[in-house]
């Protein structure tokens, strides 16, 4: 070893991280040609991360009670020692603003600025549904903007209504992303100047809807029932800011708010798997390469390693501490193989792989992670090797059949069938009941009728009515909830608000 | 090239305001958790934070989810002797650990939460009806006063007394020379003898003269200052000197006081207790208890034990005088006094306890505070302490029906206080 290593004892200074950065930075442009946003590493104490936890991780957000509610759990689980803190957590945006905790030993600091500052990062900037979906370069400012919007209509419309509306439209939040087209690009001054003139637009857009009621109403009953949307429409959210008959533009200001805010988190709940598969796999590479370099000890080695199998520790099915299948481990084993398959590939890869056997393999990886999210990652990505790796196996659980079943496990007939199941789990459409705006009765009672299409004959679960009742909040009008099966055929039917007789039967 | 910046200065409360807005929307259940914990809670440690459950179908955040039923599948890790095809019972509902749970929603456990001191007392003073300024200073810390209190021999670089370090020095200095000091003057002699003998080339004179260098170099080597002479000025906190007070509780126990008159006698005290406890260094509570004889007790026994019978409120105002006498001798201590009844009192007493008050008690106390809970009307006793009102500025009395009513017992008595 001719090199010194950068640092010897645990403890970390502000020379030190920067040393440590640029050693890190080094290899990962030069050596590995990773492209990032430049950095900011934000030192902070445990208290300032449990802050940024309960304001989902943003620097800055609007006040509501259940961010209170996360932060009073998280302060309770940690000063209770039931839980430990994240090392670091990372913020998509330009420049990428990393939190450090001031409780790091040097090597986990290291380990952390590998991790979010070039793995994470490099991530946020290159992935497609990033790119396509979130504006990196202006979503502070727009926080900015919501916070002070809604600062300024609690003062003037009170605490209380502004909460109610919140508590609906967080309630909706999964519901209001668009998942096939690109949002606008934010900006806060063109925020701003926009706000208002689309506050009167939007108004007068929605009274031009309903102002056509009273005059046809004489001669419309024989006319037929327009069907309006005339598609179903999946953005609950933006459906009702546009068309909500009784909302005041404040209102419909603030529900757009939840929405771009939605939107903006849509990426990082698809692409779990990928992005935390990707930041291990660089932390684990550039930190190897400090080794080689020589520039770390092996002791910094030893903590580093320990951490890192720390939290890719994968329990298994039977284990108390299962809790799904770990997304760091995921992958962190696909990225992997990829370069093994790359470099080494035996029969199986060239059978499964013909495409990537042999090629380089950063380009392999970069083209991986520029072009796919998890569900795509899985189905195209998913090795036979890393299926047995892990032991996967599929159980299904159908209410026709008395007993559970395994539908496949990690042997030659199963791992097509894991791959694709697998895949499935991914789809947000899976997890997640699909739910869609169905028709609006424009010319009767105003109700809103919703549909939810079943898949696999799962119907809604217990929170239904207390959903209903935050889309009443926000439509003021009857809303029905039709769950349709696959056949067209409406199975469960539900309203709010309750009608008389059916509040008699409950 | 990488920023770093170093946020741990910055304030770190920037979730206190969610917490404001958790509390706000919670009042309600936080509240009722506050008054199932009063009955448990002693007047002297009302100033505490306090635990709350909070039922946690009552903070749910709802979305849409799936519910049982239907054909679902999940993929595992770690298969040990499953093969494809392999049939397994159904797991009981409830129990289902495998990572199905997460569909069904969260547990149905309590959230629970400590509230800190100020937000238990601000909850406290809500049902009181206190004013804002009553309410800042009773949540108020008890002022501290840094003194100096000598030295010591650790602390802060800025503390260091440099005058006492250089004493202790110079100090050391002497001792740890001074023998070798007491050799080169003897040696400095001899030589200077054998010089004058002139035996400058001798042997001797050479060996002086070495002997002479080494302890002129162990007399350098003694550092000029050494860590352990430093000394730091120390400071300590010292409570603002405030006197003491004692604090006479005197509540009727005969059968017509029930549990709500108790509740409500019990938050009158401890707001008195706070009251005190912020002016007066020390804060002495004295329970009396009376039907028709009266009897100093605990707290614990003071509030539950209950019994019937006649009520003879002057037996309870003569034990006061008595134990004033006895060992409150008025100079030293300022006497407060705080009075619950239901306003029932045996006819022919109420005039007795009239003239004792007048002659043999109000002279000595700063405050007497009188409160009558009852739905009914006034007796015999409320009109004659209505005399006294009239005669004593520092006498108080009022009518409860409800809580609110309790804080103009001591509107005089905070304002005297606070201007």
């Amino acid at each position: 070893m001719n090199k010194q290593a950068i640092s010897t004892g645990s403890e970390w200074s502000h020379a030190l991280l920067q040393q440590y950065d640029q050693a890190i930075a080094e290899i990962a442009h030069e050596k590995y040609h990773l492209d990032t946003y430049p950095n900011q590493i934000e030192i902070v104490s445990a208290e300032q991360m449990m802050d940024a936890y309960a304001s989902t991780g943003m620097p800055l957000n609007y006040p509501h009670w259940s961010f209170g509610k996360q932060f009073v759990n998280t302060e309770k689980n940690y000063k209770r020692g039931a839980m430990g803190l994240a090392y670091e957590l990372v913020i998509n945006s330009n420049p990428c603003i990393s939190y450090l905790m001031e409780e790091n030993t040097i090597t986990i600091q290291a380990l952390v600025i590998a991790h979010a500052c070039y793995g994470h990062n490099s991530f946020f900037k290159n992935n497609y549904l990033f790119q396509t979906w979130t504006d990196a370069d202006s979503i502070i400012d727009y926080l900015l903007f919501a916070k002070n919007y809604i600062a300024q209509c609690e003062q003037r419309y009170g605490l209380d209504e502004v909460e109610q509306l919140l508590d609906s439209c967080h309630a909706l939040m999964n519901y209001g992303v668009d998942k096939y087209k690109r949002p606008p690009k934010m900006s806060i001054q063109k925020e701003q100047q926009r706000q208002r003139e689309r506050e009167e637009y939007l108004q007068s857009q929605v009274n031009h809807l309903w102002r056509t009621l009273p005059q046809k109403n004489e001669d419309t009953t024989a006319q037929t029932q327009t069907q309006f949307p005339s598609e179903p429409q999946e953005n609950l959210l933006y459906f009702i800011e546009k068309n909500a008959p009784l909302l005041e533009p404040w209102q419909r200001e603030i529900i757009r708010i939840v929405r771009k805010i939605a939107q903006y988190f849509y990426p990082q709940r698809q692409t779990k798997v990928m992005n935390e598969g990707w930041a291990s796999f660089w932390h684990y590479t550039l930190l190897n390469t400090l080794y080689d370099q020589g520039k770390v000890s092996d002791g910094f080695m030893i903590e580093f390693l320990s951490s890192h199998t720390n939290v890719l520790f994968q329990p298994n099915f039977d284990s108390p501490y299962y809790s799904g299948i770990n997304p760091y481990t995921l992958g962190f084993a696909i990225f992997s193989d990829i370069k093994r398959i790359c470099q080494q590939p035996d029969a199986e890869d060239k059978r499964w792989f013909p495409d990537i056997v042999g090629g380089d393999w950063l380009t392999t990886l970069d083209f991986a992670m520029r072009n796919f999210k998890d569900e795509s990652f899985i189905a195209q990505y998913l090795s036979p090797k890393v299926i047995r790796e892990l032991k996967l196996f599929s159980v299904v659980d159908d209410d026709k059949e008395t007993e559970l079943y395994i539908a496949a496990i990690h042997d030659d007939q199963g791992y097509q069938y894991l791959r694709e199941s697998l895949s499935d789990q991914y789809n947000a459409s899976y997890y997640e009941p699909n739910i869609q705006v169905y028709n609006v009765n424009l010319r009767g009672d105003r109700s809103l009728t919703l549909r939810h299409y079943i898949h696999d004959r799962r119907p809604l679960g217990h929170t239904t009515q207390d959903m209903l009742k935050h889309l009443y909040r926000l439509w003021s009008f009857p809303v029905h909830l039709e769950e349709v099966n696959i056949n067209g055929h409406i199975r469960h039917r539900h309203t709010c608000p309750l009608r008389q007789a059916q509040l008699q039967t409950h | 090239m990488s920023r770093i910046v170093d946020r741990r200065l910055n304030n770190k409360n920037k979730s206190a305001v969610n917490r404001q807005r958790f509390l706000r929307r919670f009042h309600k259940q936080i509240r009722k958790a506050i008054s199932h914990a009063m009955p448990k809670r002693g007047i002297t440690d009302t100033d505490q934070g306090e635990t709350v459950n909070i039922p946690a179908k009552d903070l749910s955040e709802p979305s849409f989810k799936h519910g049982l039923g239907g054909k679902r599948e999940m993929i595992y890790t770690g298969n040990k002797e499953f093969s494809t095809g392999d049939r397994i019972e159904r797991p009981p509902p409830q129990g289902q650990g495998q990572g199905n749970a997460s569909n069904q929603g969260e547990s149905e456990d309590d959230f629970v939460f400590e509230l800190s001191r100020e937000e238990f007392l601000e909850f406290f003073f809500d049902d009181l009806e206190l004013p804002n300024l009553v309410k800042t200073q009773l949540k108020k810390v008890e002022k501290f006063e840094t003194q100096r209190a000598g030295y010591q021999k650790e602390g802060m670089p800025s503390n260091i007394n440099i005058v006492r370090s250089m004493q202790k020095a110079y100090a050391r200095r002497i001792a740890l020379t001074a023998p070798y000091k007491k050799q080169l003057k003897q040696a400095e002699k001899q030589l200077q003898q054998l010089i004058e003998q002139g035996k400058e080339h001798s042997q001797a004179v050479l060996e002086l003269k070495a002997d002479i260098e080494t302890l002129q170099r162990k007399i350098q080597a003694i550092p000029f200052i050494d860590t352990f002479d430093i000394r730091y000025n120390s400071f300590i906190r010292v409570p603002k000197p405030t006197t003491q007070a004692v604090m006479f509780c005197i509540m009727d126990v005969s059968g017509s006081m029930g549990q709500y008159e108790k509740d409500v006698a019990k938050r009158f005290f401890i707001l008195l207790y706070l009251f005190l406890n912020k002016v007066y260094k020390k804060t002495q509570i004295i329970f009396i208890r009376h039907h028709t004889i009266a009897k100093e007790v605990d707290e614990e026994e003071f509030f539950h034990s209950r019994e019937s019978g006649g009520t003879v409120v002057s037996s309870a105002l003569k034990l006061m005088k008595t134990i004033i006498q006895d060992r409150f001798a008025t100079d030293d201590w300022n006497i407060y006094v705080a009075q619950a009844s239901d306003g029932d009192n045996w006819n022919n007493d109420s005039h007795i306890c009239r003239n004792l008050l007048n002659q043999d008690i109000m002279p000595y106390v700063q405050y007497y505070a009188y409160i009558e809970i009852t739905q009914h009307g006034h007796q015999s006793l409320w009109r004659e302490y209505q005399i006294l009102s009239h005669k004593y500025d520092n006498f108080a009395m009022q009518h409860i029906q409800v809580l609110a009513d309790i804080y103009p017992v001591f509107r005089q008595l905070f304002q005297k206080k606070l201007h």
